[in-house]
């Protein structure tokens, strides 16, 4: 009884405020703290507003470009790592996962100060960059986890039955990782789409993605517009991480 | 596994679309920076709400060039975005005190007097003001005052001045701007004093006052103070004209002061960037913007005032009228332009921080 009080009221601690924020997409009033009847209006205008959907595509843009970089590094990156052996291994390994621990302003602050020393000027490709350096430990643990648990027989004998190493990995190692490399791509997929911090600094002309745009149209007062992209937002993010996790399931 | 197949082959066939949709954005792109009769691109670098996608739309028309526009939210992020080293912004919209510190920096580009004709126009107070008397960096674009927002239904009497923020009877309905500089200067100003000052006395009397102040205060906001007054959370708030501009529309019972001790004047200006690759094109988008019934829209939009004195003539009257944007012209006189304090920002930052922990 009293585990599932303290539950619902993590739960509630969680989601009160993302349910707020939806029903207050509806709000007809240009106020967000005065209810004044349901409405459509704030949708109608986030569908006209052409900054934003600007803003919207680059985000698409830097989420899908940064998860294809991450999944051809990240995905061999693992499955070499568990066939490295030796001292090497560990030490490779932490470096790997260090960026996952760093702090993002750590992060942000030092691809910024990368960048500007090799000239390369901010822009979409920086921020492309930036987001994949991020995930990229992001792909390496969950595919690892996933590697860790094959069974070594199952390569051996394809091997013994006469398959080559490319055949092998084609019909046997690949089908058993591929649902978590789905999982893993669909969660930095949904970082990427998310992250302020790190595009905060390396985003250059041009480059305004949502989070970005979404935090400016703050400082001009909130209005419900931000609560109907939120919400949108919210709802994309929650569906593309259930689809992650129901890949990791399989 | 059917679905997952089904899945892979959609991600597949929307990866190649995207990349497909790269590739034709790419190459429009690398044509329009060069070869003849190619488009040009200016990259505008501005407040998120300045930016009206029809205006950009007509320059675009008329002019033949593309306009990319980025969004800031306050100067201190534009002068640490450009410091960073984000390089390719054309033109952007410092406000005056930023406009001294980014000149001393060596980041504006000298604008062409030549290339901007509307600049003949501007409003008596704007045509030299301090931070730049002979526009050679910047343009006034937009400008207005700090000063008191407030319920006349619950505000009585009228107030005349920045003491009502003391008053006992508005207790927690009173909001002030959540920036140190414009807190301490309304203090200051009802001392008698500038709000320039680097005086570290003067900083600790504000601060004592402030102190004094601040169980009455409700919350320190620059951004939602207008839906405050609105929905009548606050009564009493320190802010720009524009946003309780806004609030009357909600709540026509609003009404707003600058108080007799005067306040704060400012204005956003317009300027090109030294590295900018396209100055000739930044002038005209300058001349542009301040064109007299361009403004006029703008500043009907964001109830802002613009620099442009004959953009009057475009405005709707009970917005020319209206105290919030437009100052009457026998305050401006009682006005002062909030100035860059240099290392004295050390004590406005520490009293700031001190003030916020009590």
């Amino acid at each position: 009884m009293w585990l599932r009080g303290i539950s619902g009221l993590s739960l509630a601690f969680l989601y009160l405020p993302i349910i707020v924020l939806v029903v207050f997409s509806f709000n007809a009033s240009r106020l967000s703290a005065v209810w004044q009847g349901f409405s459509w209006h704030w949708y109608g205008v986030l569908r006209h507003d052409d900054a934003l959907l600007a803003a919207a595509a680059n985000s698409l843009w830097v989420a899908a470009l940064s998860t294809s970089i991450v999944v051809l590094l990240g995905v061999p990156a693992a499955m070499g790592l568990e066939r490295l052996r030796g001292r090497g291994r560990r030490s490779l390994e932490t470096i790997f996962l260090l960026p996952l621990v760093l702090p993002e302003v750590m992060m942000g602050v030092a691809l910024l100060l990368f960048f500007v020393m090799i000239r390369w000027p901010l822009s979409l490709a920086t921020v492309v960059i930036g987001h994949a350096a991020f995930n990229l430990p992001v792909v390496i643990v969950m595919v690892r986890a996933r590697v860790q648990k094959l069974d070594p027989r199952l390569e051996e004998a394809a091997r013994d039955l006469g398959a080559s190493a490319w055949q092998t990995f084609c019909r046997i190692t690949w089908p058993l990782v591929r649902p978590a490399v789905l999982g893993a791509a669909l969660l930095a997929f949904t970082i990427s789409l998310d992250d302020f911090i790190v595009t905060f600094f390396v985003a250059g002309p041009g480059s305004t993605t949502l989070p970005l745009r979404v935090y400016s149209m703050i400082k001009s007062g909130i209005s419900p517009e931000i609560n109907a992209l939120s919400s949108v937002l919210v709802l994309s993010s929650m569906g593309l991480v259930g689809l992650s996790l129901a890949f990791q399931r399989r | 596994m059917p679905v997952s197949r089904y899945v892979v082959s959609v991600l597949g066939v929307a990866t190649i679309c995207l990349l497909a949709w790269s590739g034709c954005d790419r190459s429009r792109e690398t044509h329009s920076q060069g070869g003849p009769g190619a488009i040009a691109t200016l990259h505008y670098f501005t407040w998120s709400d300045y930016v009206s996608p029809e205006l950009i739309h007509e320059f675009e028309q008329t002019h033949g060039a593309r306009v990319i526009v980025d969004t800031f939210s306050s100067n201190e992020e534009l002068l640490a975005k450009l410091q960073g080293g984000a390089t390719g912004y054309d033109v952007t919209v410092p406000s005056d005190f930023m406009v001294s510190v980014m000149a001393a920096q060596g980041m504006l580009a000298e604008l062409d007097p030549a290339a901007l004709p509307n600049l003949n126009t501007l409003e008596p107070h704007l045509q030299h003001p301090a931070f730049d008397p002979m526009h050679r960096y910047a343009v006034p674009y937009l400008w207005g005052t700090v000063g008191i927002g407030y319920d006349s239904a619950v505000v009585t009497p009228p107030p005349d001045s920045w003491d009502v923020l003391w008053d006992g009877r508005y207790r927690g309905r009173i909001s002030m701007l959540n920036d140190q500089r414009e807190v301490f200067g309304a203090v200051l100003r009802s001392m008698g004093q500038s709000m320039n000052t680097t005086d570290p006395t003067m900083v600790e009397a504000a601060k004592q006052q402030l102190i004094a102040q601040k169980p009455l205060v409700k919350t320190y906001a620059s951004e939602h103070y207008d839906q405050l007054l609105a929905s009548g959370d606050v009564v009493l708030a320190q802010g720009w004209g524009g946003p309780v501009a806004r609030a009357m529309r909600d709540r026509p019972s609003i009404r707003y002061v600058v108080p007799k001790e005067g306040g704060t004047i400012w204005a956003d200006c317009l300027v090109v960037l030294r590295a900018s690759p396209n100055k000739a094109l930044a002038m005209q988008f300058i001349n542009f913007l301040i064109d007299a019934r361009v403004a006029a829209r703008t500043s009907e939009r964001l109830l802002f005032a613009a620099s442009n004195r004959e953009a009057r003539a475009w405005i709707r009257k009970d917005i020319l009228e209206n105290p919030a944007v437009y100052p009457p012209a026998e305050l401006i006189p009682r006005m002062e332009w909030m100035k860059d304090v240099g290392k004295a920002m050390r004590i406005y930052d520490r009293a700031w921080t001190e003030l916020k922990m009590q």
